[in-house]
């Protein structure tokens, strides 16, 4: 997904169109533009997208093709953990906006950013194989080899042997292709070959979670994304379309293969019971004092007039259950000479606020706009100097995302009075500080780079 | 990316050249075409870059050959790290970027090409007059150009048909040891002639620019970039570059062989060129960039257009 971003973003330029891209993917959904019908229950696996993100995709035409298939935008966004302290209400008008993202199947966003890319013609390769194996020649031959060479008369050209390839990375392919290229970019996820044929090293830890996702049908019309922390992992509530929700669900290996085999209406009904009165009450709405001290507030007040309100109920499970294990990857170079790694290959996050993917569109977006000025000034695209360019840019932005996640991530996991009574004040912090939610939101959606500071 | 007009240069020009009586306010070397003295051997002014001057019968006349033979030496023996990005060559590389992007957006106005796509300079003949490793060779051949490039020391041109061959993109740029004398013997023209960081190691700054409009096609460009010689200058290029920050070894420049914009600008009037956009570089030591601007009171480049004289009936 996000090397197809990568590979729209550079034909949407006019700069980088020109450039030859081969695309290598062993995904057999990759060759065929299928159409995917509009009826179909909605699959498990789902991104939420920013706002950030979508305009992206607006810009380089891809939404064209997105918005032909079942999506579904949300509007409002509600936060609160089993110990019914407090609670947190977001809405996207707090922000002037309409939208506070959008969820998408991860086929819907595949197949067009493949048809996008495809319409382009640009002249993409696809390669459905996968990678064996990589050579990256050193970049100038040592002092050595240069003591044989003829001085020549001043006159002749240089002997430009277009079979030699000199100094270009050589790709070996299972199915006995062989390419050669100035870029390599590894878009192939957490488990990533091209980050460990490069020899790049990760830094990481597991989590000791596990992630159930699957997708669920209940009564009403859902526009509001539903999290609650539950001592051993937060479940989350988000609307796919019409009728239909996609729930994540993050508890322990144990649990999870528990979950994962039980009987259909038992797992309804512990949904059920997760997002309503299990484990703890439901948080009180303090309203009487914010008319009072509204002044006080500033702004984002319609959120914080919305009392806590309990997520729909479900009725019934369309879909087959999947366990996923999480865990926290961090790459500690991104680049190497003629590689370079984007998305989950360089980072892997915990789900718990939807930022994974967008991360991964964050870094297409940036290492697109490095190559086309590394081709404004004619450089060599491969070159590690602008390689370190968009590293410098992303990491940054990258481990600090990566540290608040992690930060929540281990402040939910703890059941200790003190530690849930700061929760609480966290919940009630970020729901009646205007500047603070505004902050948040912001940060979030995409549309501030940094946190706090903006 | 800011410049200057030609009008405002003009200004300048008159109010410096024109309006000042003192006559030794131009450079010494200006005043007249003879051969001038060769600077002493612990200076490093001679011409790094060209192995001969060319006399007033145009025949090639060998400076020194012991000074030559310590020149290409010294030089011949940090050869090998042209193309070490973080060798003694790296302030160059670190400035290379800004002084192809000044290249390839004048290029494409004088020449009329749309700057929008990955090769504005296809089509066109250019000769990068002291080419060095071809660092700057490359990239302009890259950017679709037919590029010759020219230095006076051999081991320089080893190594940089050698690094242009390992990339299918630069591997047909022509590399040749040779002055611009010789290939304005051999009546060569080229749409654009590119001589950077050239002129103030020259004995004859006079000839070389003449030499240049030579080599230029009617309606074609000359780009040259030098060091101006201002006090800021000295400051950042010889103490700064050469004693503090190591980035050039001493001797590398000799003040008084710098010329200020307005010398270049008549330099180049007389040979029939006139200066059409300039530009400075600035140094960011915070963040280690460099970028175009309106400052030319260090680095600076230009670029004249070749003048077409129409014969009086």
């Amino acid at each position: 997904m996000v090397g197809m971003a990568l590979a729209c973003t550079l034909a949407s330029m006019p700069l980088t169109k020109s450039l030859s891209i081969a695309i290598i993917d062993s995904n057999p959904a990759l060759g065929s533009r299928k159409h995917i019908p509009n009826d179909s229950i909605p699959d498990p696996r789902v991104s939420t997208v920013t706002p950030a993100t979508l305009s992206h995709f607006k810009d380089i035409g891809a939404w064209e093709y997105i918005k032909k298939h079942s999506h579904a935008f949300f509007d409002k966004m509600q936060v609160w953990d089993y110990t019914g302290l407090g609670y947190t209400r977001y809405n996207a008008k707090d922000v002037g906006r309409e939208i506070l993202g959008c969820v998408v199947e991860n086929k819907v966003l595949q197949s067009s950013l493949l048809s996008r890319l495809q319409d382009a013609g640009v002249g993409e390769r696809i390669y459905p194989a996968k990678l064996t194996s990589m050579s990256l020649q050193s970049h100038f031959p040592s002092a050595v080899d240069m003591l044989d060479i003829e001085t020549s008369n001043y006159s002749s050209r240089t002997s430009g042997d277009p079979k030699r390839h000199g100094c270009l990375a050589k790709l070996d392919l299972s199915d006995g292709n062989t390419l050669y290229t100035k870029l390599v970019v590894g878009a192939d996820g957490a488990k990533s070959s091209v980050r460990k044929i490069a020899g790049l090293k990760t830094t990481g830890w597991n989590y000791s979670q596990h992630a159930v996702i699957c997708t669920v049908k209940h009564a009403t019309e859902n526009h509001c994304a539903w999290q609650r922390f539950l001592p051993s992992g937060p479940i989350a509530l988000l609307p796919i379309g019409d009728t239909y929700s996609n729930i994540v669900w993050t508890m322990t290996p144990h649990e999870a293969s528990n979950h994962k085999s039980m009987h259909e209406d038992d797992f309804v009904k512990a949904i059920n019971h997760a997002l309503d009165y299990g484990y703890g009450p439901h948080p009180h709405s303090n309203l009487g004092f914010i008319d009072k001290f509204s002044w006080l507030a500033g702004g984002a007040i319609s959120s914080m007039k919305e009392s806590f309100e309990v997520p729909p109920k479900i009725d019934q499970l369309v879909s087959e259950r999947m366990a996923f294990p999480l865990s926290l990857m961090h790459a500690h170079e991104y680049a190497s000479h003629r590689v370079v790694l984007i998305g989950d290959a360089a980072h892997a996050v915990h789900p718990l606020a939807g930022q994974g993917v967008n991360l991964g569109f964050g870094d297409a977006i940036c290492l697109s706009n490095i190559i086309a000025e590394g081709i404004l000034v004619g450089s060599d695209i491969g070159e590690l100097s602008l390689l370190k360019k968009y590293e410098k840019e992303r990491k940054m932005a990258n481990l600090t995302m990566m540290a608040i996640l992690d930060g929540f991530q281990k402040a939910f996991s703890v059941d200790l009075g003190p530690i849930n009574l700061l929760r609480a004040a966290a919940f009630h912090g970020a729901q009646y500080i205007g500047p603070l939610k505004r902050n948040i939101i912001s940060y979030a959606t995409g549309e501030q780079k940094w946190p706090l500071f903006g | 990316m800011a410049y200057r007009s030609s009008q405002h240069l003009w200004r300048q020009t008159y109010r410096t050249v024109f309006r000042s009586t003192n006559p030794n306010v131009l450079c010494p070397r200006l005043k007249s075409k003879s051969q001038l003295p060769i600077y002493s051997a612990s200076t490093f002014v001679l011409q790094r870059f060209y192995g001969s001057k060319v006399g007033e019968s145009g025949a090639a006349t060998s400076v020194s050959s012991s000074l030559k033979q310590a020149e290409v030496a010294k030089f011949a023996a940090i050869a090998e790290t042209w193309w070490d990005i973080e060798g003694p060559f790296k302030p160059l590389h670190a400035m290379n970027p800004t002084r192809v992007s000044f290249i390839r957006s004048t290029l494409c106005r004088h020449f009329r090409k749309d700057p929008n796509c990955a090769r504005p300079l296809e089509g066109l003949k250019i000769i990068d007059v002291g080419c060095g490793g071809g660092i700057l060779s490359e990239p302009l051949a890259r950017l679709g150009a037919t590029v010759t490039g020219i230095d006076a020391v051999e081991k320089n041109i080893r190594i940089a048909r050698l690094h242009a061959g390992l990339d299918p993109s630069t591997s047909s740029i022509e590399y040749s040891c040779a002055t611009a004398e010789q290939l304005v013997e051999l009546n060569r023209e080229f749409d654009a002639v590119i001589a950077l960081e050239v002129i103030e190691h020259v004995a004859n700054p006079s000839e070389f620019c003449q030499s240049l409009a030579a080599l230029t096609a009617a309606n074609g460009a000359t780009v040259i970039s030098t060091i101006n010689r201002s006090m800021r200058a000295y400051a950042a290029a010889i103490v700064a570059a050469e004693y503090i920050l190591r980035w050039l070894p001493r001797g590398t420049h000799q003040w008084s062989s710098f010329l200020t914009p307005e010398e270049l600008v008549l330099l180049l009037q007389r040979a029939s060129i006139s200066v059409q956009e300039m530009a400075g570089f600035v140094y960011n030591p915070l963040t280690g960039k460099w970028a175009l601007s309106d400052d030319v009171s260090v680095n600076f480049i230009a670029l004249g257009a070749k003048q077409i004289h129409r014969k009086a009936l």
